[in-house]
């Protein structure tokens, strides 16, 4: 059991962004999120993190409702890792890792050896303990999304939400990034918007259209041709690749 | 680019730094008692102040006890209080706000405690039952509701509330613009100038108290959030994720500054700059983590708000200039060193 969304909708005014979807994750695998840009997909992560509140239906972290689950206990369960969240503020690439440390720690206590021990193994599997001292400003964007999925992992959580991380990001980078979220052992959802590496890295796919949820299952299951041109509006033929065996769109 | 970081490290760094902190801010109190028309060396000053608190009993001139404890002391403690307590509120609305020319007054507050001021000075409300201070408080608080709601609480987000205040601002100027133009005389109008641009003239040791008590239950206030804060590097979602009641801790922070600001502009008028710049100054020096940024904050605000004080007294002779005047005129050119001392370490 993990999160599981239970016939959500959310409307922004009078416009509904997320329309009566149901959806859970499973333990230990990566569900990607597919779905044209304005189809609903961060509107979705953040109810499903529960920063928004859906207008009906209801979230579940195991079972307990979401609004029941106060911030702290949240946020030590569940990271998000934003789009391109940044800042002016000259922090370093420690600084923010620490900031993963916030739903762990009272007002006043101190920092411990257990806290340590979280920041660094976040910064390990990132590959930035050799970069800790550089400043935010001086990052690539790769080096940037890194370091939230760094902070993200020193909350400790056993579910970790990205909106699009790959944004914007060169090809090489796009790997790296979908590379280490797939191998954390965390479940985790991820927003994407390249089908192919959705294909390749996810264990199973949602794709939303118009709020919502109109294919789900392992990537040979969702992924046809005929959902290609409904959804996505493209022509396409789909193959196994020789080379990973996963699906191909060409 | 910390300064402090790179020289010194970790928290006997910033111990050495709170020390001197102190020994300056003791300097520069000593300073801002002993100079001005009638001089007086510090060590008079120094047994003065012991004098009084019973430690020792040394003969000293009467002229010069009562300039010191009727006078000076007491306007350059608060004096201190008020500058700490300014770059205190501009740094925790800039972080709130994530803008880095938030200060103080960004809520309208001044504004508003203007347009309560000249309702007494000029139209006379209250018929001398209420004081020019009561009266700039109420019209703070007023000026602060009004962003409040035109915010929509605190869950407006950080543009709506820079917007709401900037639009408390124009109303209240407004306001105040219009009771002065139609129905103030010449003098009036001189009195409520020099009111808006800050005066230490009036304090005495009755204003210290208010000071002392309402600047460190803020502090503390701050103190205790200062994570809370530092949470809030990559906006509200991101300390929301982080576990952070973002609504809570924004409410009850705008609150503070609102009455910490509130109680400092309505004993010694609205002074400007201190709580724009310092915050900027700190964070060059400390770094941009709260529970160091914050005090560092009030030290140096502490400092700059004496030192002011003592130019504003000393730099024409026979008159005093407006305390507002002072903390721009000498604020600015510092300031630009820092800024370009800044663009060179990045």
């Amino acid at each position: 059991m993990t999160i599981k969304a239970d016939r959500i909708s959310w409307a922004a005014g009078k416009t509904v962004i997320v329309d009566d979807v149901s959806i859970a994750a499973e333990p230990g695998k990566m569900l990607g999120l597919l779905g044209p840009n304005g189809s609903g997909k961060s509107s979705l992560l953040r109810l499903l993190v529960g920063l928004r509140k859906p207008d009906s239906g209801q979230v579940t972290l195991d079972g307990e409702p979401i609004g029941q689950v106060s911030r702290r206990r949240l946020a030590r369960r569940v990271a998000l890792v934003e789009q391109h969240a940044t800042t002016d503020a000259s922090v370093t690439v420690l600084d923010v890792v620490r900031l993963g440390r916030t739903p762990h720690r009272s007002a006043l206590s101190p920092w411990t050896s257990a806290d340590d021990a979280a920041v660094e193994a976040a910064l390990d599997r990132v590959g930035l303990a050799a970069r800790r001292g550089q400043y935010w400003q001086t990052l690539s964007g790769g080096e940037r999304q890194r370091v939230h999925i760094a902070r993200a992992l020193a909350q400790m959580p056993s579910e970790i939400v990205l909106d699009e991380p790959t944004n914007h990001l060169d090809i090489q980078h796009q790997i790296d990034i979908l590379r280490l979220v797939n191998a954390l052992p965390v479940t985790s959802i991820v927003a994407l918007h390249d089908l192919n590496h959705a294909a390749m890295f996810c264990d199973r796919l949602a794709v939303m259209d118009k709020g919502r949820i109109v294919a789900e299952g392992t990537p040979e299951a969702v992924l046809s041709e005929q959902l290609l041109r409904e959804v996505f509006r493209i022509e396409a033929r789909i193959e196994p690749s020789p080379y990973h065996g996963k699906l191909h769109i060409h | 680019m910390s300064l402090v970081s790179r020289t010194l490290s970790g928290w006997a760094g910033l111990g050495l730094l709170a020390v001197l902190s102190l020994a300056l801010l003791a300097v520069s109190i000593g300073a801002g008692v002993g100079i001005g028309e009638l001089a007086i060396p510090p060590s008079t000053t120094f047994h003065a102040i012991t004098n009084r608190l019973g430690w020792t009993a040394v003969p000293l001139d009467k002229i010069h006890e009562s300039v010191i404890w009727d006078y000076r002391l007491s306007r350059a403690l608060v004096a201190s209080l008020c500058g700490a307590g300014l770059a205190l509120c501009g740094a925790i609305l800039q972080s709130l706000l994530r803008n880095p020319l938030a200060e103080p007054y960004v809520l309208g507050i001044s504004a508003g405690a203007s347009t309560g001021a000249v309702s007494v000075i000029v139209l006379g409300i209250g018929a001398g039952a209420v004081t020019l201070s009561s009266g700039a408080f109420a019209g703070a608080l007023a000026a602060f509701l009004f962003v409040v709601i035109l915010a929509s609480g605190a869950r407006g987000g950080a543009d709506r509330t820079i917007l709401a205040g900037v639009a408390a601002s124009q109303l209240f100027n407004a306001l105040t613009s219009y009771i002065v133009s139609t129905s103030a005389n010449a003098q009036q109008a001189r009195d409520v100038m020099f009111w808006l641009l800050g005066s230490f003239g009036g304090v005495r040791w009755p204003e210290f108290q208010l000071a002392l008590v309402v600047v460190l239950i803020a502090l503390a206030i701050c103190l205790f959030y200062a994570r809370a804060l530092d949470a809030f590097t990559f906006g509200d979602d991101a300390a929301s994720s982080l576990g952070i009641p973002v609504v809570r801790v924004r409410i009850i922070l705008f609150a503070t500054t609102a009455m910490l600001t509130a109680t400092i502009v309505s004993m010694v008028g609205s002074i400007g700059f201190v709580g724009l710049v310092v915050p900027h100054v700190a964070r060059f020096l400390v770094g941009p983590l709260h529970l160091r940024l914050l005090p560092a904050c009030v030290g140096i605000g502490a400092i700059f708000m004496v030192l002011a004080d003592i130019v504003s007294r000393i730099i024409i002779p026979q008159q005093v200039l407006p305390i507002g005047v002072v903390t721009a005129l000498i604020g600015v050119p510092f300031f630009s060193v820092i800024l370009y001392r800044a663009r060179r370490a990045v």
